[in-house]
């Protein structure tokens, strides 16, 4: 079993609030982590440092072994140039609670944005968005505009998007949280389709239903670090710590 | 009316006695309601409106009448100075330096407004220096300035200090046009780059965060997802910069470039009894200018529209129409 992810010594203060306070994780290729932990612990700020969209203070993230966002240099690490840096966050995926679909693109426009900007085939790009549609259920909407689209269309569409790409990892900031509780289910259901097909996938959410069923790791954060980690059964069933049993008697 | 009052008729008082009852209108009861149900909604009505209408259509019209009564506006001469060639070259200058301060002002208020948003020090700082100078200076102050660059610089050129220079004659290189246009673009830009600079914050965080996780380079970041979003409020607020431009444009005036103001101004010394049909001339002039730039505005921001809205935003046409046939169904768009 070879690793996705690689978290190592995580560390960042937002001016003098720690809110990553070393964090270690390791993320088995192919599998399902779902991260949970109460509001203001760190959740989406460790997810947005894994593609670089937050620096780390000290620490390292690895994705498939390549360090992102910094190289080596001399005995120190340093950022690269953003160009790089992009081009790593094309292989990561990320789903946003917001979903921050592009408004004035249609939705063909906002799956294939990407890859045509990175100069790959038009055509084909079109064609492989429109199946990446037709899979989340929405190829009757692609000329559709997203304020057109349910919340849970539009965050399917954002899979989509993030999809067509063919990351080796996805990540997840807590995709159903701006929906309606009927729209939930959508959205999860295509979340759960892709456990399995070799994508690694990394979930903040709160629910503890879908981490259950589908999760492979259940990671339990609070207040910056990671408080304890199992799988589904253990961390639901026999919680070691008493702030993971406090925080499952408040959500469960 | 008799429905209301025959509901009241038989209005029935509540039981337990209090008399809230009596003075708030009363539901008629479920079966009559259910009768109702079966109607079309009658809309609101605006008497108010219609009675402000008729007033205003009433000196409208008293104003008209006087265009035609009132022989001073002496229409024939309209006519004829409204093709004279004099008065066509300044207005071929005006529309010249509009529209050439128009396009660099569009360019340069992007640049100044890019350098404002950048993580540059240098850059940021010099863009607000900028900004800040030219927005405080009056354009005729500017215009006269540069009109008088010639004895400020008597040669102008570049070059690496106490290197080697390049140099030529400012009179020379500068016409009076360029000097114009160059006078006016350095205002709007300043004016253009706060627009563009409000626009470009006014787009969501969440829009450049998504390019950036895409991996879409930062170029494309820009033309395809920041901008676009940004000229939907940057087109109207552009729009009022190009009006106030063309306006401004009469001042070039004062730096004796003839313009359509400065054309009428000095026709109307040479023929003190046209001026009253030569400044209708100017004020038709202008208002076709602006007419024309309102409707290539609108079709710009139709365009930039797209999405914005669950519903395209509707033609002129469609909405004279739904304007006037307020009666019509309403929500049937083409
Ligand atoms: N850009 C920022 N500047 C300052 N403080 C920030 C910033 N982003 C996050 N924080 C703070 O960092 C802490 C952790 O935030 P984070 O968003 O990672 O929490 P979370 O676990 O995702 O919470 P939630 O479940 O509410 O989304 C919070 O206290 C938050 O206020
Ligand atoms: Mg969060």
């Amino acid at each position: 079993m070879s690793t996705a992810l690689e978290i190592r010594g995580a560390t960042k203060a937002f001016g003098d609030k720690p809110v990553l306070r070393g964090i270690d994780l390791d993320v088995a290729r192919g599998s399902v982590t779902v991260i949970l932990g109460p509001s203001g612990s760190g959740k989406s700020t460790l997810l947005r440092a894994i593609n670089h969209l937050e620096k780390l203070d000290q620490g390292f993230v690895r994705v498939a072994g390549e360090l992102i966002g910094v190289k080596v240099k001399g005995d120190r690490f340093v950022e690269l140039h953003e160009r790089d840096i992009l081009t790593q966050r094309s292989r990561i995926g990320f789903v946003f609670q917001a979903f921050n679909l592009f408004p004035h693109l249609t939705i063909l426009e906002n799956v294939t944005e990407a890859p045509i900007s990175l100069a790959r085939d038009v055509a084909e790009s079109r064609e492989k968005a429109l199946i990446l549609l037709d899979r989340v259920g929405l190829a009757d909407k692609a000329a559709a505009y997203p304020r057109q689209l349910s919340g849970g269309q539009q965050q399917r569409v954002a899979i989509a998007r993030a999809l067509v790409l063919e990351p080796e990892l996805i990540l997840f900031d807590e995709p159903t949280s701006a929906l309606d509780p009927e729209l939930v289910r959508e959205v999860l259901d295509v979340i759960s389709g892709l456990a399995g097909t070799g994508t690694t996938l990394v979930v903040v959410t709160h629910e503890i239903g879908f981490a259950r069923e589908v999760a492979d790791r259940v990671v339990f954060m609070d207040e910056g670090v990671i408080v304890e980690q199992g799988t589904p059964a253990e961390i639901f069933d026999t919680p070691s710590h008493p702030r993971t049993r406090e925080f499952l008697s408040r959500v469960l | 009316m008799s429905n209301i009052l025959r509901s009241r008729s038989t209005e029935r008082v509540p039981a337990t006695g209090t008399d809230h009852g009596r003075d708030a209108p009363t539901a008629p009861d479920s079966a009559e309601l259910e009768r109702f149900a079966a109607r079309p909604i009658r809309p609101l009505r605006h008497p108010a409106r219609w009675i402000i209408t008729a007033l205003v259509v009433v000196v409208a019209l008293n104003f008209a009448q006087t265009l035609f009564t009132n022989p001073a506006w002496e229409w024939s001469k309209v006519g004829t100075w409204i093709v004279n060639p004099t008065i066509l070259k300044g207005l071929r200058l005006t529309l010249l330096a509009t529209g050439i301060s128009a396009v660099v002002s569009l360019a340069g208020g992007i640049l100044v407004a890019l350098a404002r948003l950048s993580k540059n020090p240098v850059l940021s700082s010099l863009s607000w220096l900028y900004v800040w100078v030219f927005r405080s200076l009056p354009l005729i102050l500017v215009l006269i300035f540069l009109y008088n660059l010639g004895n400020l610089y008597p040669s102008i050129g570049i070059g690496i200090p106490f290197g080697p220079q390049f140099q030529v004659k400012t009179v020379s290189v500068l016409s009076d046009l360029t000097l114009g246009v160059v006078g006016l673009s350095l205002a709007q830009i300043a004016y253009t780059s706060e627009v563009v600079r409000a626009g470009l914050l006014s787009v969501d965080a969440g829009q450049l965060e998504a390019a950036k996780s895409l991996g879409i380079p930062r170029r494309r970041q820009f033309t395809r997802i920041l901008l676009p979003q940004a000229l939907r409020s940057i087109v109207p607020a552009f729009v009022n910069q190009i009006i106030g431009l063309l306006q401004a444009s009469s001042l070039l005036f004062y730096v004796s470039l003839l313009d359509l103001f400065g054309v009428v101004q000095n026709l109307g010394s040479t023929y003190p009894t046209d001026i009253i049909p030569l400044l209708v001339v100017a004020s038709i002039w202008y208002l076709v200018f602006t007419s024309v730039i309102g409707v290539i505005q609108y079709y710009i921001e139709r365009f930039y529209a797209r999405g914005a809205a669950r519903e395209v935003p509707l033609t002129p046409l469609q909405r004279l129409r739904r304007a006037v046939g307020t009666r019509r169904p309403t929500g049937a768009i083409r």
